[in-house]
């Protein structure tokens, strides 16, 4: 049965993709998008690169464009959803779930989509984290209150050389900002990549003159109201008048404790493979969910622009009870540090065996090819996209190269 | 006419990125010997479709997998959404041609680029 009212919270990404692929499905029923960000959608990934950089606007960042529609939808930006009320329903009886939104108005949906995606995790206030100058990076207006900071000749410390950090410390350095990155771990990107292609990336910041500082725990900020430095626990003091938190993000579902929308132990949605949540009538999608993984048969997160784009048409179909569309790609992301650009696709879990085909580790240009016995599960470039795209496909189809 | 290259610098199955035309146009070369001419830079964000997956004579984007038809330069689905400008190519003894569009490219925000050319042979 076809739901009458659709309720998409989250305006984002996700979100919009998921109006979308409804539309397109031929879905003619009520759609009400809920954002509590004021603006409409609009792209992230700009955000740590040409955006901070000043080579793009807040309007070119726009999701939508002039001649989209508005997709028929009822667009609530603006307004946070603060609760949801699960109707299980019945035999025969559709279920209907309420959300509730930060001004008190109740919406009543037969079907309910959570794209609430994530937030960026903060330093603790007793580190300082509450301190002027301390930043973190997720939103329009965070963007905009860092980009006002990074003033030539200004000290930036990076808490964090994950993607955003990275990102962030290269553009920051093309600005001419006196940049260095802090990093707990002994490798930076050694979770998502492996030590030897994580150190062969932060590499990068060495061979553009960016200092790192790896292994050693942030003991504190330190400054009275305004941050001046970054205090290491091997006593190591970095002067800073910018400090930015780059040490990931936190899926954006505290509003669904106690709710019934099963959550994994990171606070993810855990969703099937289609995005259908344990509850009927209730998807979730995007940065904020957890979809069923059969590689590693557990609920896997990612936080992939390309995910958040695709599989709401995965979505779409499950909730109109088409023909499953089913989404074979490998989880893909791209970043762009100095220049160079990094793709990743495929499912890694650590005890794969690692090729490189085309360049070099050492010369920054590597393309790496992850292998699980003769089948090739991921693949790495480093400005390679011509061989990274090739390899892409051909991963999890036995190799006989290896 | 714009020279743009030997027929022998564009691998088959492959595209060959040219820059001595502003914007840069992408030459495309197909399993089948055809020959195609679009702007380089995908409507969407800034990646070179010379870089791209070419599948007959459709060239998907390798950024983020939006593909175009080389022949009449429309996009499939999102992220991008403008079709890609198409210039008329022509082989004249082993050497590619174009007549470069006059049309408004489809360039992304934040990258510049003009229908002028820049350099290289005119005819
Ligand atoms: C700086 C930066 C750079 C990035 N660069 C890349 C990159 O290069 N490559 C890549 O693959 N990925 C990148 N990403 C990740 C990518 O942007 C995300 O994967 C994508 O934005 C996820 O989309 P989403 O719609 O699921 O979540 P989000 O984009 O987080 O959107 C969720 C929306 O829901 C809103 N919301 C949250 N809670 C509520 C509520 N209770 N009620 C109403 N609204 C709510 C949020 O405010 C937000 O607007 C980057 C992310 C950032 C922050
Ligand atoms: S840059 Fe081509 S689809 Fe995004």
């Amino acid at each position: 049965m076809s739901p009458r009212h659709v309720v998409v919270v989250g305006a984002s990404l996700a979100g919009h993709a998921t109006a979308r692929a409804l539309r397109d499905a031929g879905y003619d029923g009520a759609l009400t998008i809920v954002g509590d960000e004021q603006h409409r959608p609009y792209d992230r990934p700009p955000l740590s690169k040409g955006f901070l950089d000043g080579t793009l606007a807040a309007e070119d960042l726009a999701l939508e464009d002039a001649d989209d529609t508005d997709l028929a939808a009822t667009w609530l930006v603006g307004h946070r959803a603060v609760g949801l009320d699960v109707g299980l329903g019945a035999p025969g009886v559709a279920a209907t779930h309420c959300v509730t939104l930060d001004d008190g108005t109740v919406l009543v949906a037969d079907a309910v989509v959570l794209a609430t995606g994530a937030r960026a995790r903060r330093l603790p206030a007793h580190l300082g984290g509450d301190l002027a100058g301390v930043h973190t990076l997720r939103t329009l207006d965070d963007a905009l209150a860092l980009r006002a900071e990074l003033v030539p000749g200004s000290r930036l410390v990076l808490v964090g050389a994950g993607f955003v950090g990275a990102e962030i410390a290269a553009t920051a350095s093309k600005l001419g900002v006196d940049v260095s990155l802090v990093e707990a771990s002994t490798t930076p990107l050694a979770g998502p990549l492996g030590a030897e292609v994580g150190a062969a990336v932060a590499g990068l910041h060495a061979a553009h003159g960016t200092p790192l500082y790896c292994g050693v725990p942030v003991a504190g900020l330190t400054g009275a109201t305004q941050v001046d430095g970054v205090l290491l626990d091997d006593g190591t003091h970095l002067p800073a008048d910018v400090v930015v938190a780059g040490i990931g993000s936190v899926p954006a579902t505290d509003w669904l404790v106690g709710t019934g929308v099963p959550l994994t132990d990171a606070g993810a949605v855990a969703a099937d493979a289609d995005g259908a949540t344990a509850v009927p009538g209730v998807w979730a999608v995007g940065d904020c969910s957890a979809w069923w993984d059969g590689d590693r048969a557990a609920h896997h997160r990612t936080e992939h622009w390309n995910d958040a784009l695709v599989r709401p048409r995965t979505v779409a179909a499950s909730l109109l009870g088409l023909a499953p569309v089913v989404t074979t790609a490998a989880p893909y992301f791209w970043s762009d540090q100095y220049g160079v650009r990094l793709q990743f696709a495929g499912r890694r879990t650590g005890d794969e065996v690692l090729t490189v085909e085309a360049g070099s580790l050492e010369g920054g240009d590597a393309l790496a090819v992850y292998w699980r016995g003769h089948v090739p599960v991921a693949v790495l470039g480093m400005g390679q996209p011509k061989l990274f795209n090739r390899w892409k496909r051909s991963l999890g189809v036995a190799s006989v190269a290896a | 006419m714009h020279h743009l290259c030997a027929l022998d610098d564009v691998v088959p199955g492959e595209g060959l990125r040219v820059t001595t035309t502003s914007p840069p146009v992408a030459v495309f070369r197909t399993d089948d010997d055809e020959v195609y001419v679009v702007d380089d830079t995908c409507t969407h964000q800034d990646a070179s479709l010379a870089d791209g997956y070419l599948e007959g004579c459709w060239v998907e984007c390798p950024l983020h997998e939006s593909r175009f038809d080389l022949r009449t330069g429309a996009v499939d689905q999102p992220p991008a959404k403008r079709g890609v400008r198409t210039h008329a190519a022509q082989v004249v003894d082993g050497q590619v041609w174009a007549e470069l569009s006059t049309d408004a490219p489809n360039l992304p925000p934040g990258v510049a680029g003009s229908t002028a050319v820049a350099s290289g042979v005119t005819a």
